[in-house]
């Protein structure tokens, strides 16, 4: 969960008011899944439908159980989410791992990887082998309403005011 | 290479290398405080004593003794309530402060310049709104769970609060310090399981917090207007995942003949955390023009400019015009020895608010033994910060090892200073070509810009997309 303090021994990175403790979120496209995220103990996120301009899946996986759960942001259940992982769970899986790094959505939903480098595809079929069970959709709502919020932030104004809070938070070119 | 033996304008770095007398003192009494955050103080910690204790004692001298020295009592019992809370940061800000003005008044002997003696208003008191009541509940909060005790309940607490304050320009600071330390705390639950916490800089987040909740504490410190030339030396990028600031280190040149002096303008905006790379220029560069004269290297003309006490210009579009082709280096090499540096506000005194713009010359790139590149000047070996430089920018750590001139922010964190790289100049064929961390800010034809450029503006119109039919529903 810790970046860009290669060149920082542990006293050092404890004793750093500018240490850089979560990664940048990557560059990805995000026509197919405008919004995952590592919270609330889920991996979750909106996909959008690929038949229906208005219509979004809102998905989610538990950390440690990988208990599912996919339906409309109008609670229609997904229709491919029965008893496995559907198309939509399986697109916010890559996406997270594309916007995150593998390794840290591995170590959010503790997946063990067999060997070596864990991948979308390890951390997929990692978890869809110990067969999960379905969820129930309670957090749909939830999960939406955060999109919501996460798109909010496109309307709010910018300032010139200085905003000397910033000075705490650098760059970084190390990617999850 | 060019000589070690350089005239005015190039910083002293050896005078950086000696210590600095009761830093040490100060810092530990710092650590044994936060080391009480990383347990928490939800219960009764005679263990733990030395912290609030220690807080105590180096502000014995101070107005603060009193409230100070009961807060640690309580504290320590496990009783502290929220104004305790506030006495602890204030005590813990106040010491940072001293660890400030000794590093700055160092800084001042490498750089050679003059510092401002600006007399800075002290924030008036007034009453707290309720939602800085709110944040400071959560603050409490944390410091009684402690770093080690965070779960997503406790920390998903900031989200309301942080979203009934974003759109109030007045409580932007505040919310976006909240916001920030949140996704940190949020990648970090349960704390239970961390293997190691970042304790200064946790500790320094929730100070501040606290700190921001104090009626008027986030008061912008007007003090005139500026009207005059104003000449770049660089662009310094700040971003967490749900906001972006880009701040413009200049030297301005009052018209009235005065003194020049540094100054810096800021645009800072929340932001989506899929926005990214060139897409944070994209969402800065409307509002400020600077940004695209930095770009084209460029100075600004101002006319009555509004500008604060601790040098920071709140720019306006309508009152700074165009001027002539100014080079960074030309500035750096000319005006810069002359300028005076900026006073800083109260609550700005903390080591990791210096960012001094300097100029380096005639040095010797090598890293050191972690790999950390370094500039060696007289001798000593000044670590170069290049995970600082912004991804979306001409300027490269490799550009910055094979240079031989550096505009930077010269920068303290972890015990030690540091170069934070604006600028270098590189010598290609006997010529000198200059590249800037901000060089794309105002827009790029860069090869690698225009598909950087690309990427993000697919990336905001999908979002913008989707948020006009799902947003007002």
């Amino acid at each position: 969960m810790c970046i860009g303090d290669g060149a920082l021994s542990d006293s050092d990175w404890e004793r750093s008011s500018t240490v850089r403790v979560v990664a940048p979120a990557r560059p990805r496209k995000l026509a197919k899944v405008p919004f995952v995220e590592l919270a609330d103990g889920r991996l979750q996120g909106v996909v959008s439908s690929g038949s229906d301009i208005e219509r979004v899946y809102v998905s989610s996986v538990v950390a440690g159980t990988y208990a599912f759960a996919c339906s409309t942001n109008n609670n229609r259940p997904c229709g491919g989410a029965r008893g496995s992982f559907c198309n939509h769970i399986r697109a916010l899986i890559t996406e997270a791992v594309l916007q995150y790094g593998a390794e840290r959505v591995a170590r959010y939903l503790r997946v063990e990887s067999a060997d070596g480098e864990p991948s979308a595809q390890t951390i997929t079929g990692g978890m869809s082998s110990t067969r999960p069970s379905q969820g129930d959709t309670t957090a749909a709502a939830p999960v939406f309403s955060r999109f919501l919020r996460h798109l909010a932030y496109l309307e709010l104004a910018p300032t010139t005011a200085p905003l000397p809070e910033m000075q705490w938070f650098p760059p970084s070119r190390a990617v999850a | 290479m060019v000589p070690a033996e350089q005239g005015g304008g190039v910083m002293r770095a050896d005078l950086l290398a000696g210590p600095v007398p009761g830093l040490d003192e100060a810092l530990a009494a710092v650590d044994a405080f936060d080391r009480t955050l990383v347990e928490g103080l939800s219960r009764p910690r005679p263990e733990l004593s030395a912290g609030p204790a220690g807080l105590a004692r180096a502000v014995a001298g101070s107005p603060l003794a009193d409230r100070v020295a009961e807060a640690a009592g309580k504290a320590v019992a496990g009783a502290a309530g929220e104004d305790h809370f506030v006495a602890l940061a204030a005590a813990r800000t106040a010491l940072l402060g001293s660890v400030h003005d000794a590093l700055t008044t160092r800084v001042g002997e490498a750089t050679g310049r003059p510092r401002g003696e600006e007399t800075v208003p002290h924030p008036g008191g007034g009453q707290a709104a309720n939602l800085h009541l709110a944040a400071r509940s959560w603050l409490a909060d944390l410091a009684r769970s402690g770093w080690q005790g965070i779960d997503h309940d406790l920390v998903s607490g900031a989200a309301p609060v942080v979203s009934a304050m974003l759109p109030d320009p007045a409580m932007r600071r505040l919310a976006t310090l909240l916001d920030g330390f949140a996704v940190e705390l949020a990648a970090s639950c349960p704390g239970a399981s961390l293997e190691r916490v970042p304790a200064r800089r946790w500790a320094d987040l929730w100070s501040r917090g606290m700190l921001l909740t104090l009626p008027g504490a986030a008061a912008l410190p007007l003090s005139g207007t500026a009207t005059g030339r104003l000449l770049p030396l660089g662009v310094d990028l700040q971003e967490h995942a749900t906001a972006v600031q880009a701040q413009v280190h200049a030297v301005f040149e009052p018209a009235d003949g005065t003194a020049p002096r540094l100054v810096r303008a800021g645009v800072s905006v929340p932001k989506p955390d899929t926005v990214v790379g060139a897409g944070l220029w994209q969402l800065l560069r409307p509002h400020m023009s600077l940004l695209a004269a930095v770009g084209d290297g460029c100075s600004m003309d101002l006319t009555d400019m509004p500008v604060t006490a601790d040098g920071d210009l709140v720019w306006d579009d309508g009152q700074a015009r165009r001027g002539d082709p100014a080079d960074a280096f030309a500035t750096a090499r000319v005006a810069l020895p002359a300028a005076t540096d900026a006073a800083t506000v109260p609550l700005d005194r903390h080591p990791a608010r210096i960012a001094v713009p300097v100029f380096l010359e005639g040095y010797e790139a090598g890293t050191d033994d972690d790999g950390t590149l370094t500039f060696t000047v007289a001798g000593h070996a000044l670590p170069v910060d290049t995970d600082r430089i912004p991804a979306a920018g001409p300027l490269t750590p490799e550009a910055v090892a094979a240079s031989g001139a550096c505009i930077a922010l010269l920068r303290w964190d972890a015990g030690t200073y540091r170069v934070q790289p604006l600028a270098v100049e590189r010598t290609v064929r006997k010529k000198a070509v200059a590249l800037h961390a901000g060089g794309w800010a105002g827009g790029t034809a860069d090869k690698a810009g225009v598909r950087a450029e690309k990427a993000a503006t697919d990336a905001v119109a999908v979002l913008r997309e989707r948020a006009g039919r799902l947003l007002r529903k």
